[in-house]
């Protein structure tokens, strides 16, 4: 970690103040029928200055639901985001001003480019609407600090001219140009060739270090996590099951969910890999209980039930994870 | 929507490939050039398609009374030539400009100058109708799919996809122009203008305005039905496209994204729709002509058929292909403008 994010980091500790923030977070989908999906269900988690942090897990967990939220592209049902202390309101004035300060990368950089717009249009877009001054300036720094250098080979491009890579460097630009805090990137390398998702995770951890700005890197992906990430909140159908620094989390897994995932990430040390076995969670069905139980090894090698704890995972349900309180799993086994 | 803004040419790099006007020029060459190999192959159709058809021109001439005797001398020298004599003297005089009308022994392209305003006035009005209703009542149902305007327009314009036109035509006749129930008489019927008037004045204004009204709405309708389901498709289509979502995360409106964003991307099937239906309405509005009887080619067309007057008809096909031409070169061009992926 650089002196730059180290102090940031230490300026968060002193204040005690994250820089963004959920509590018990809930949002909910109305489906088919009237089945109502609670895509998250209770989640908090916090995002401090200079950090990164990685949300993993399986698809349809809730994972990029808690990054549009926080984004205020979702309004929860019940729960707040707050950044820098402050409540996210939902007027459109105050999510503009929010909007520059918070920004997103999503997965697939050709979709979240617009076809007919220059790579300067697009990057410049952000300034644009936020009437900064300096425009050209602007976009010629941020593209240079995407790495496509030198901007004006790439100002007039368009998205179908350039590589997959490189289109996830204007995205990223487009990002940087309003001089976020906290950039939200959801699945940023997975639609990305092997060989170019080193170049853009070394970015990213290079805009850390040299800006200072916050990451919420959205995952399945555990070995990007350990990659990059500082902390890493693991989530379980609309909840957060384990979270702690990487190094917790990964070495000492508390959850067995967050166990199984991990043993069968090969970059990470060699376990016996655990295949899940059980229908994959679906949002509008919660199991009562503990909402792994269907599914949890512990419970079916009877480990659960040698420790007496076997009733209340399938009976007691347990409570929201806090964000602030270091290495935490929800489980009744490992609490 | 290709802003380059004085900013952005300052960031240009000259060796910057692509997207620059020579890709443009060079595609509308290109077309250009692809048009002109089909006139070619229609301008050989036009030929042989008459000279194939059943019955005796000739016949049809001895019927004119105005002929002059040395027009008739000059025809029965023409049709007795053999084919290949004629096809020569047709390649040299593709327009067929010496061309009588055997219905009215007129040219035939002062009957076709004569009848060409009319239809470019029914023409203009109802593509701006049904371009500027249709195209917003679809943006507006595609963005909120499902809503009640939505539900609504939805229903009602595929109404009016469904409806024939000419049936449209005759209810609007019925109901406003020869006075119904409770409405009077509001719109002329038949004529595109009241006898003894100059078009070019302002009354002559008005009353072709008058008579332009009703066939106007009809044509309209559906085409600002076609229009409109197009355009809901192709919103719908953006509605999913993770860019919008971009836009919205770096703090746009909702009707910023829609406008900037959305509307111009989804608009470019709607674009090329609009001019081929131009292509077509040129010759294509026979039936809504017939039923107003507003003298324009598409009454021009039905007569010629029904008098069997092939050299007008030879020379209305002429005008009516090379409108459609006309109109898929313009279409593409536009459609490569305003698309960056297409030109290069």
């Amino acid at each position: 970690m650089s002196t730059l994010a180290t102090a940031a980091t230490a300026a968060e500790e002193r204040s005690g103040q994250p820089l963004v923030e959920v509590s018990d977070l809930r949002v909910r989908f109305r489906g088919y029928a009237g089945r109502e999906a609670r895509a998250l269900d209770g989640v908090s988690m916090s995002v401090g200055s200079g950090e990164i942090v990685a949300v993993v897990g399986e698809s349809g967990c809730g994972k990029t639901t808690l990054a549009r939220s926080i984004l205020g592209l979702v309004r929860p049902s019940s729960g707040v985001v707050r950044f820098r202390g402050e409540e996210l309101s939902y007027g459109a004035r105050a999510l503009r001003r929010y909007r520059r300060e918070v920004q997103l990368v999503l997965q697939d950089p050709t979709g979240s480019l617009n076809p007919r717009h220059s790579v300067y249009e697009a990057v410049a877009e952000g300034p644009r609407v936020h009437r900064l001054k300096d425009e050209s300036g602007r976009v010629a720094r941020a593209l240079s600090q995407a790495g496509l250098r030198p901007p004006e080979r790439f100002a007039l491009r368009y998205p179908h001219e350039l590589s997959g890579g490189q289109r996830q460097r204007v995205v990223i630009a487009g990002a940087l140009a309003l001089d976020p805090r906290l950039i939200i990137a959801d699945e940023p390398v997975s639609s990305l060739d092997a060989s170019v998702r080193g170049e853009i995770l070394s970015l990213l951890l290079q805009l850390r270090d040299e800006l200072g700005v916050s990451l919420l890197v959205v995952t399945h992906d555990l070995g990007l996590a350990w990659n990059i990430a500082d902390r890493i909140v693991v989530m379980y159908l609309g909840r957060v099951v384990e979270q702690g620094t990487t190094e917790e989390v990964l070495h000492r897994p508390k959850h067995p969910y967050t166990r199984a995932l991990l043993s069968v990430v090969p970059e990470i040390d060699q376990r016996e890999p655990v295949v899940l076995a059980g229908e994959t969670p679906d949002p509008c069905r919660v199991p009562a209980g503990c909402r792994f139980h269907p599914r949890c090894p512990a419970l079916a090698s009877g480990a659960a039930a040698a420790a007496g704890v076997a009733d209340d995972c399938v009976g007691t349900p347990l409570a929201v994870l806090p964000a602030a309180g270091g290495h935490s799993a929800a489980c009744h086994l490992h609490p | 929507m290709a802003v380059t803004s004085p900013v952005a040419t300052e960031l240009s790099d000259d060796s910057t490939p692509g997207g620059g006007s020579g890709g443009l020029g060079r595609f509308i060459g290109l077309r250009l050039l692809s048009g002109l190999g089909t006139l070619l192959f229609v301008l050989l159709f036009n030929f042989f398609l008459f000279r194939l058809l059943p019955g005796d021109p000739a016949a049809r001439y001895r019927a004119v009374k105005n002929i002059s005797a040395q027009d008739l001398a000059r025809i029965r020298d023409e049709l007795n030539a053999p084919v290949m004599e004629q096809f020569w003297a047709y390649l040299r005089d593709p327009l067929a400009l010496q061309g009588i009308s055997a219905w009215k022994g007129q040219p035939v392209w002062d009957l076709v100058g004569g009848r060409a305003w009319p239809t470019l006035v029914l023409l203009g009005t109802s593509t701006l109708l049904a371009t500027l209703i249709g195209i917003r009542v679809g943006i507006r149902a595609g963005w909120r799919r499902g809503g009640s305007f939505d539900k609504v327009s939805t229903g009602v314009t595929l109404l009016f996809y469904a409806t024939p036109e000419f049936w449209l035509g005759l209810l609007l006749i019925l109901t406003f122009s020869s006075g119904i129930g409770p409405f009077p008489s509001l719109f002329p019927s038949g004529g595109v203008i009241d006898s003894g008037i100059e078009p070019l004045s302002m009354a002559g204004v008005v009353s072709v305005a008058e008579h332009t009204v009703l066939p106007a709405v009809a044509l309209a309708a559906v085409y600002l039905a076609e229009y409109s389901l197009i355009m809901r498709a192709s919103i719908v289509d953006e509605l999913s496209q993770e860019y919008l979502t971009t836009a919205r995360a770096k703090g746009l409106m909702d009707h910023v994204v829609r406008r900037r964003h959305a509307v111009p991307n989804a608009s470019l099937p709607t674009i090329t729709l609009i001019f081929l239906n131009i292509g077509f309405i040129i010759g294509g509005a026979i039936t809504v002509e017939t039923v107003f009887s507003y003298p324009g080619l598409g009454l021009l067309t039905f007569e010629a058929i029904t008098e069997q007057d092939f050299v007008l008809m030879q020379a209305l096909f002429l005008v009516f292909t090379v409108s459609v031409i006309v109109c898929n070169i313009l279409a593409d061009v536009a459609v490569a403008v305003l698309d960056p992926r297409i030109r290069t």
